[in-house]
């Protein structure tokens, strides 16, 4: 059932991609989706028969070369199984969608065959992402790493003719290589320590590696520090963390539907999914992991400043999914690997949705894409925008406070606040504070798109705005989906991922350790109750909340155990996170909450109350709006330090190096040099037979002299 | 005395026949019997051939070590006969043609073959000069045989004076050899100079020795007959130089300095290496200015005794090897060349300039296909026979220690292969309004050019053995 999972988005593009001459273009893109959702169909089957004992289901032998031994196999655990139900349902989703934004397009002449290309591209796309979340050891990870990336090459330059669609595309693929090749290096650190690079012989020698010095560049480090701290900077360039997170915003330039698959749902999580599967590394590098803390809280921050003052519809939801990123790694670096999946999870619902949404409305508005030129657009498209708001409240985090009802943001992004706190460290610390601020901010510049988009007076081309219509079904369906699960994705799988210890460790297949207290009700534990003893010291903030919700009760002896490698995720021995994260105070539980409030408030007023405002305040602090409108200008310092002394030397090598030393040289060599000796040596063909003796008689000279001198010597 | 004629009975058959084939020829209808003379010489060339080939695998001597039949030998003699009897056969229709075709000429290409063959089985200075000397006269005639011809003639006279020079050289270095040894016998050179020490009359009994075979093989600053000559012989003839003498006077230059003179490979090799060094370069840089394709194959064949030289300048068995398969290589490519440049013509006159190549693939699609591959194959290019010519004495003179010259040989091969693949370029992408060549209907020379760029290519997958041969040649050789 795996292997059809994986293979039919392959077959489906090769059908479309190249087939579509023969069974026609409608036909080649009816099949790739056809079998995209059969690939969903079955992933659901899976994800709900799933039993949590990891698994590989070997396809073929792969490489033999001296020690280097490897199958090509599908690592079947709890951790494939969300990405698998993620991938293929937001890709299939996607599929069906395109048939209606892509129909007709003015980036393509009349005529011109595109959309089984484009579907051939997504279904591309969509196996290499499996292939990426389903491997079995570094180097088949590795090939889906870049074939996602060469997907989302193709994908973000599909309007060929588009001058910045094209730069877009370069752009993304050169940031990722800086990524890519820092993943490289991992992976051959951790094949030249552990001489294999099978997930499962490199995660049973994560403790050794712990003990390992290994020398790189100019030190001696601890080699999992090391090859953590590389595996991640993988996971920066793919995932747009701060520092690599230039190319997401202009990757927009691809089509919407593009946005929403790959740089929404899917590829750009798949560096989460990297850390959180390399969990067992990561356990044992806790100076790496800080660090991911420091670059997620930091790049969920930076984005959501930048978010607030965007003005393309697709830029402000690019940035927000670059903060919601952020959090991500959060979760992943303070070792609550299950809150960073539950993120994921329902991000790739709610974020998908909102990108669909704006394409739709975009679509409907005749490819404008600047927020300013919309407004009031709800009477011409209401489904959308209900979509938009179901949303937007899912994004922002809308809920009970303190209890476990809410929107599928609400429950995750709560979860990884909590347990940002709950860490202790320093990093925690600081990692709470930016993402309370960036939830502030996230609910400000969703509802300032909200209001700006479908509040308000219409602005902008009166033309534009007479013609604006609601989308096709084939655009709505997928919305609809998406929407169930944007408010329930949540609440369903809020215990299997952030609930009691020993829900969470069923779920990912990981044994438990150190039960010891509640003997007395072993057997209750296969059923949902499994209350008993309190531990004081939590005690009462604790009860209300995760008790009252799904009628649990919490036992802290309760602990993760195994060896790494045995579980999806490995849970080190000393990290508690999940139950302090449960015990954390109410005031803490429900900062998200007030943030989220007081930025719905601020956006009210600023775009409902005073639309006069914002410009206002623009005006008063210019220079703090430049500087977010400019994106901290990443852009311009790495443009002035990277790409132009990268160019400038390029251009060095090529018309002084090359086209001076090189080819003059040769040049010079060959019409110069040579062609000079030629002509001595056809003057020296004389004709005379003197020249000749004579020449024959300098040669036995030379001949003798040499031999003298030389033997001499 | 009996038992030493045994050894010699394939020289002495040969010399036999074409003194046979004389009188006959001479008492009987002359020149009108020559075609059946010339085809009943290459029967002989090539019934001698299997004959030396079949004939086991030991080393016998005779006359007291004069006359010397081992492996080294006996693969030099097939070669040179082979080749002798392909030239043949190929120049008969064209020499018919232009009423060159004299009773002489197989006749004296037997007499040159007779001392070919006693020279790469010399084991004695004077059995030396005797089989260079019977080689040199008769090719000095072949040279003028277009006796109307000025320029016939002219080549004629000049080799034959300078020829002569180089005798010179080679007796003066042959008496200082044996004032110096006492003996003009091989092996007792050999045992006079050992591990390295040689007296200074010694020496330059070696250097004039030298001088006098790097003539013989046309090596610079030893070449300057080879153009003129090219280009004033009749085109048979020319092949004729480019192939059987240049494999047989390799052969003699391999047997002096190692039967001889292998006690003192240190000072022999430097002289090797330089002669090598000139040839691959002035044969590469002189040719670019030819536009006479007899003259650009002389200073081809220059290049090419310069690469030749570099195996043999390895000073090891190795080097032996690679350089004898370097030469069979040779030989096959200049055959095939020759073979069509024969047919070269334009209103029944054969025409040598290279501007007649213009655009030769539109008319003779399959012979350009040929010339193809035997222009990529002697400029080197891989996957090609030739390359791996030149790959085995690259790799022997690296293996000895000699990098540079290595590095020196692939320089020159890449300035040569311009001009070879400017020929390519004429007649492939030429000027199609440029008069082209005829193209004459010849299929013998038709069938030698097309197997001869098939061997270049399927020589890749399997030499037929020629390996092993030129193995077992260069141990007996190089004991």
């Amino acid at each position: 059932m795996e292997t059809i999972i994986l293979f039919s988005p392959l077959i489906g593009s090769l059908i479309c991609g190249f087939g579509w001459r023969l069974i026609g273009e409608q036909a080649g893109m009816v099949v790739a989706t056809g079998l995209l959702f059969l690939s969903m169909l079955l992933s659901w089957i899976v994800f709900f028969t799933f039993d949590g004992v990891t698994e590989q289901i070997q396809i073929m032998r792969w490489i033999e070369s001296g020690s280097l031994s490897t199958d090509w196999a599908i690592r079947m655990d709890r951790l494939t199984a969300i990405m698998l139900v993620v991938v293929t349902t937001v890709s299939a989703l996607v599929h069906l969608y395109s048939f209606g934004y892509m129909a007709h397009d003015d980036h393509f002449r009349e005529g011109e065959t595109y959309r089984s290309r484009f579907f051939a591209y997504l279904s591309f796309f969509t196996f290499t992402m499996l292939m990426l979340v389903t491997a079995d050891n570094l180097v088949q990870m590795f090939f889906g790493w870049e074939g996602v990336g060469v997907a989302s090459y193709l994908l973000i330059g599909f309007y060929i003719r588009k001058a910045s669609a094209g730069a877009a595309a370069m752009k993304a693929f050169i940031v990722n290589r800086v990524g890519d090749f820092a993943f490289l290096l991992g992976i051959f650190a951790l094949f030249y320590l552990t001489d294999s690079i099978n997930l499962s012989d490199v995660f049973a020698a994560a403790p050794e590696l712990a003990e390992t010095q290994i020398s790189f560049l100019w030190g001696e480090w601890n080699a999992a520090e090391v090859i953590a701290v590389l595996l991640f900077m993988g996971a920066m360039g793919k995932s747009a963390q701060l520092l690599l997170h230039t190319w997401l915003p202009d990757a927009m330039e691809g089509p919407t539907p593009v946005s929403a698959l790959i740089h929404a749902a899917t590829m750009v999580t798949a560096g989460v999914f990297l850390v959180c599967r390399m969990s067992p590394i990561m356990e044992f590098a806790p100076y790496a992991t800080t660090f991911v803390v420091y670059i997620g809280a930091a790049t969920a921050f930076f984005a959501a400043t930048v978010g607030l003052v965007q003005n393309d519809i697709k830029r402000v939801i690019a940035y927000s999914t670059c903060s919601q990123l952020g959090y991500m790694f959060v979760a992943a670096g303070v070792g609550m690997y299950s809150a960073a999946m539950f993120h994921l999870f329902t991000h790739a619902f709610f974020k998908a949705m909102l990108f669909l949404g704006a394409g739709s409305v975009i679509h409907g508005m005749h490819h404008e894409q600047d927020m300013r030129n919309y407004g009031g657009l709800r009477h011409k498209m209401p489904y959308t925008f209900w979509a938009m708001m179901i949303g937007t409240l899912a994004i922002t985090g809308v809920g009970i406070p303190l209890t476990h009802i809410g929107f599928a943001g609400f429950l995750s992004k709560d979860a990884i606040i909590e347990s940002a706190f709950a860490s202790g460290t320093m990093a925690g610390g600081f990692a709470f504070w930016s993402l309370v601020i960036a939830a502030c901010f996230t609910s400000f510049y969703s509802w300032r798109l909200m209001f700006m988009t479908f509040f308000g007076e219409p602005r902008g081309n009166k033309h534009t705005h007479e013609h604006a219509h609601e989308s096709p079904v084939t655009m709505l369906a997928p919305l609809g989906v998406l929407a169930l699960g944007a408010v329930f994705a949540g609440m369903i799988w809020f215990g299997s991922f952030f609930g009691h210890t020993d829900q969470v460790a069923r779920f990912y297949g990981i044994p438990l350790a150190g039960e010891v207290h509640a003997s007395d009700d072993r057997g209750a534990e296969t059923t949902e109750a499994h209350g008993d003893a309190h531990d004081e010291a939590a005690g009462d903030d604790h009860g209300d909340g995760a008790k009252a919700a799904d009628g649990h009760g919490d036992d802290h002896h309760a602990a993760f155990g195994g060896k790494p490698g045995e579980g999806a995720i490995y849970i080190g021995e000393d990290n508690t996170i999940l139950d302090d994260a449960h015990a954390v105070s109410a005031l803490v539980k429900a900062s998200p909450f007030i943030a989220m409030l007081t930025g719905l408030i601020l956006a009210y007023i600023m775009y409902i109350r005073r639309p006069d405002l914002p410009a206002k305040l623009a005006e008063n602090q210019r220079p703090l709006y430049e500087f977010l409108l400019n994106k901290w200008y990443f852009d311009e310092i790495y443009d002035a330090v990277f790409v132009k002394p990268a160019k400038a030397l390029g251009n060095f090598l090529w018309k002084r190096g090359d086209g001076n030393v090189i080819d003059g040289g040769i040049n010079g060599l060959a019409m110069g040099i040579i062609p000079f000796f030629t002509r001595l040596a056809g003057r020296a063909q004389s004709g005379y037979l003197f020249h000749y003796a004579g020449a024959m008689i300098l040669g036995i000279v030379i001949l003798v002299t040499w031999v003298m001198v030389g033997g001499a010597g | 005395m009996g038992a030493d004629l045994t050894i010699l009975l394939p020289e002495i058959f040969l010399s036999l026949c074409a003194m046979a084939a004389l009188i006959f020829a001479v008492y009987t209808t002359k020149d009108e019997v020559a075609p059946l003379l010339v085809w009943g010489t290459a029967a002989v060339f090539v019934a001698l051939a299997l004959w030396v080939a079949l004939s086991g695998n030991v080393t016998r001597t005779a006359f007291g070590g004069m006359f010397v039949d081992d492996a080294f030998a006996r693969f030099a003699k097939v070669t040179i006969l082979l080749s002798a009897a392909a030239i043949l056969v190929m120049s008969k229709d064209y020499m018919v043609k232009r009423d060159l075709l004299r009773f002489e000429y197989p006749v004296l290409i037997a007499l040159a073959v007779v001392g070919m063959m006693i020279m790469v089985s010399a084991g004695d200075l004077m059995m030396l000069y005797m089989g260079l000397e019977l080689q040199s006269l008769a090719l000095y005639v072949v040279a003028s045989l277009r006796r109307d011809s000025v320029k016939s003639t002219e080549a004629g006279l000049k080799y034959f004076v300078l020829g002569a020079l180089s005798s010179g050289l080679l007796l003066y270095g042959a008496s200082l050899t044996y004032g110096f040894a006492g003996t003009t016998s091989f092996a007792g050179i050999i045992s006079v100079a050992t591990d390295g020490n040689i007296s200074v009359g010694l020496l330059f009994g070696l250097v004039f020795l030298t001088a006098g075979l790097a003539f013989k093989v046309s090596a610079a600053p030893f070449h300057m007959w080879t153009p003129d000559v090219y280009e004033g012989s009749p085109t048979p003839v020319t092949a004729f130089f480019a192939t059987a003498p240049k494999v047989a006077a390799m052969a003699l230059f391999a047997r002096v300095v190692h039967d001889a003179f292998g006690g003192v490979v240190g000072d022999w090799q430097q002289i090797l290496a330089f002669l090598a060094v000139i040839s691959m370069f002035l044969g590469a840089i002189a040719a670019i200015g030819q536009r006479d394709i007899k003259r650009l194959m002389a200073y081809s064949s220059i290049a090419h005794m310069g690469f030749a030289l570099v195996g043999l300048s390895a000073g090891t068995a190795q080097g032996v090897e690679a350089m004898l398969i370097y030469m069979a290589i040779y030989v096959t490519m200049n055959v095939g060349t020759f073979a069509f440049i024969l047919t070269m013509e334009q209103d029944g006159r054969h025409i040598t300039d290279i501007g007649g190549l213009n655009m030769l693939s539109a008319r003779e699609p399959a012979k350009a296909l040929a010339m193809l591959v035997l222009f990529f194959s002697l400029a080197g290019v891989p996957p090609l026979l030739g390359f791996f010519g030149k790959y085995g004495v690259l790799l022997a003179a690296v293996d000895a220690g000699l990098g540079w010259l290595a590095v020196a040989g692939a320089i020159a091969s890449v300035i040569g292969a311009f001009y070879y693949l400017r020929i390519v370029f004429f007649m492939y992408f030429g000027d199609p309004e440029a008069r082209g060549t005829d193209v004459a209907v010849a299929p013998v020379q038709g069938a030698f050019l097309i197997a001869s760029a098939a061997v270049m290519v399927l020589g890749i997958i399997n030499l037929f053995g020629v390996e092993a041969l030129a193995a077992s040649a260069a141990i007996a050789l190089v004991n």
